[in-house]
């Protein structure tokens, strides 16, 4: 029998029985509403934390220090024995010269240093970090107050909250406020000959050839606009951990020249009087880029690290997480097959003459069992799209549940459901697979009926 | 040449024979016979007699113990599955003694049956089914279901249906036995037109001797199995 014809009649046998049928869908369906609303929280808690620790800036940059010293990441990396702390500075042109690799967004200093605040006469002591323009498209400021800055030099500025709660009881009213930052502005001075002369001229000479410029510090005041409250310090990078409360945009942060702690250490190291970074920062496109950048900077002469092995181990999580999630979810479709079974296998009785009928009229046994498998993958199919669509109703609702229960605890919304177009057809498909496979029995029953018996029932 | 090119169906000591508990049931029981091509025979007995046993062998419904059945040329006894329901399909047509149409079917759907089982082209279908219900006269029931119908009216819409395959061979089991006399007068015309215009082979399973007598060309007597008479129509 051709698709068509038997498409037909068993859309036409299906409707015979439409009560039946419909029940016996509805429980592929629940089956597969099952599956979809645990898999899709599954995946969407996976995306959940891809999403906030990819905002978190750790996952998709590489941190870069001098090969040197105390600083530099791995003991491998380290000078041979006896051959000094000397090597590649990390200055500008190593961070322009980086800026270039492929793949690489953006190349940035970590600037952070504590300081004053004043709001509304009030001084308040704390961190001001830098924020790099990559930080804007990065999904890290999702769920912000306000906006964020309008340009890369913007006297702007956003808080963190629990720093903007410590100035006012409502935060949001901040918004449109101004504070001054006073901070110790950075000046280098000239290189010049220590004021003490050393005890002799071997070890002045020496001394000499060490010393570098240094710099004076002259205190300065800013005012920022503050334009966000943010719930935590997005984009922070390896040093993020620090915590930066008040937030500015990297360019402003960097023409700030604001004193930080390595610039004492930079004057006892350095020589040539040029100002060089502690630590840079190089963000990269994706995290699969991590390991090329990461690789080309230390052919550069530098120090590197990544947490690219976290998000493998992540992904590792996820994967046993998600199959345990499929595989009870599965259960209820399990149960649902039993159903089919129980309504085709009465199917053949009730048409068990129909069916010798059929054989008389030139069905051979491969058609009834070909009638009989594509009732069962028709209600697999129709079971499997409810199915989907009741699922995915499912999960926005329990988002929907989490989020106010989420509002009521002043946390932000999140999306914790997700249905991808692979779990829509990779769903169907099961609930098709598994039908047909409940249908293997009742149809294999249909065909080997002997026609002159199925003919004589009454 | 062949012998049984002459004959539309030819059995050769065919045994049907099953086992109902401890006792063995001899329903066709060394039967012998031939049925030339475009001849209306009559296949007579009572209740029990084999009759119907051995129609079904002839559809190929059902397979013989031993012995061999022969449609034209070809033996049923050695088809395989798939063979057997070609020879259902294509080689005869079945008529029921309770019609058997199919009840959430139109008549038109009935009819149009067999060919959507033979993969037959749906214009061409639809030329066939219109052929074979004018054949019966019943073009202005097309769309009406089996519950609205006559049971005459029934028995020639099954008639439709085992005609439109255009089969060389009809079985007709007790195809009168549902009806009253004068509507199972009509199909025996009925039947007789088919036979005489088509050249159509018949063979039908009755109790009716008077009947068969005057529409057959030959009546086959049936008892225990066995085949006990054979005698030409004058």
């Amino acid at each position: 029998m051709k698709i068509r014809d038997l498409t037909e009649l068993a859309g036409r046998n299906l409707r015979e029985a439409l009560l039946r049928n419909s029940l016996t869908t509805m429980g592929i369906a629940v089956g597969v509403a099952s599956l979809v609303a645990m898999l899709s929280l599954g995946v969407g808690l996976q995306e959940l934390a891809s999403k906030r620790l990819s905002s978190s800036g750790l996952f998709d940059a590489v941190f870069v220090a001098p090969r040197m010293n105390d600083r530099g990441f791995e003991r491998d990396q380290r000078p041979s024995p006896g051959s000094g702390d000397h090597s590649r500075p990390l200055d500008q042109a190593a961070r322009e010269q980086m800026a270039k690799l492929p793949n690489v967004v953006e190349v940035y200093p970590e600037i952070r240093f504590s300081t004053d605040i004043l709001y509304a006469g009030n001084p308040y002591m704390s961190m001001v970090a830098g924020i790099p323009e990559s930080a804007r498209n990065g999904g890290a400021f999702d769920g912000m107050k306000g906006a964020f800055f309008s340009g890369p030099n913007a006297d702007e500025t956003i808080l963190q909250i629990d720093f903007a709660k410590r100035l006012a009881d409502n935060p949001d009213s901040l918004i449109g406020k101004e504070i001054v930052l006073r901070y110790a502005e950075r000046q280098t001075l000239p290189a010049q000959s220590s004021a003490d002369p050393p005890p002799d001229a071997k070890t002045k000479s020496a001394a000499d050839s060490n010393l570098s410029s240094g710099f004076s510090v002259i205190p300065r005041q800013k005012k920022l606009r503050i334009i966000g409250i943010v719930e935590t310090e997005p984009a922070a990078g390896f040093g993020g951990f620090g915590r930066g409360r008040v937030l500015i945009p990297e360019e402003l942060a960097e023409k700030l020249s604001a004193a930080q702690s390595n610039d004492l250490r930079d004057i006892l190291r350095g020589s040539s009087g040029a100002h060089n970074f502690a630590s840079l920062t190089a963000r990269v496109k994706a995290a699969s880029d991590v390991k090329a950048a990461e690789d080309a900077i230390k052919a550069m002469g530098f120090s590197t690290f990544s947490l690219l092995d976290a998000t493998k181990n992540l992904r590792l999580v996820f994967a046993v997480f998600d199959l345990l999630l499929g595989i009870f979810g599965s259960l209820a479709l399990v149960v649902a097959s039993l159903g089919i079974i129980n309504t085709l296998v009465m199917a053949i009785l009730e048409r068990r003459r129909e069916i010798g009928v059929l054989k008389a009229l030139g069905a051979s046994d491969r058609d009834v069992r070909k009638l009989f498998f594509a009732e069962a993958g028709a209600m697999g199919l129709l079971g499997g799209m409810l199915g989907v669509l009741i699922g995915w109703l499912l999960g926005q609702g329990i988002t929907f549940g989490t989020n106010v229960y989420l509002q009521r605890r002043d946390l932000p919304a999140i999306q914790i459901s997700s249905v991808p177009w692979w779990m829509i057809v990779g769903a169907i498909s099961f609930s098709i697979a598994v039908s047909l496979a409940a249908g293997l029995y009742p149809a294999s029953r249909a065909a080997r009926l002997n026609p002159v018996e199925a003919l004589r029932y009454e | 040449m062949n012998a049984n090119n002459h004959f539309a169906i030819r059995a050769d000591h065919v045994r049907r024979h099953y086992q109902m508990g401890s006792t063995l049931v001899r329903a066709v029981d060394e039967v012998s016979l031939s049925v030339g091509k475009g001849e209306f025979v009559a296949l007579l007995g009572s209740s029990g007699s084999g009759k119907s046993t051995l129609l079904n062998l002839m559809a190929g419904l059902d397979r013989p113990t031993s012995g061999a059945i022969f449609a034209h040329d070809r033996n049923l006894a050695e088809m395989t599955p798939d063979e057997l329901a070609h020879h259902r399909g294509h080689t005869v047509g079945m008529v029921f003694q309770a019609f058997n149409l199919l009840p959430r079917m139109t008549l038109e759907e009935n009819v149009e049956l067999p060919l959507r089982l033979a993969e037959i082209d749906r214009k061409e279908r639809a030329n066939r089914v219109r052929e074979a219900i004018e054949r019966v006269h019943l073009t202005a029931r097309l769309t009406h279901r089996p519950t609205e119908m006559s049971g005459g009216e029934q028995q020639r819409a099954a008639l439709a249906r085992a005609l439109v395959n255009r089969p060389t061979i009809l079985l007709a089991d007790e195809p009168t036995g549902n009806l009253d006399s004068a509507t199972g007068d009509e199909i025996m015309r009925l039947l007789r037109e088919i036979n005489e215009s088509l050249g159509m082979t018949i063979v039908m399973v009755t109790h009716e001797r008077p009947r068969a007598a005057e529409f057959a060309h030959r009546l086959l007597q049936m008892k225990d199995g066995k085949l006990i008479s054979d005698g030409v129509q004058p």
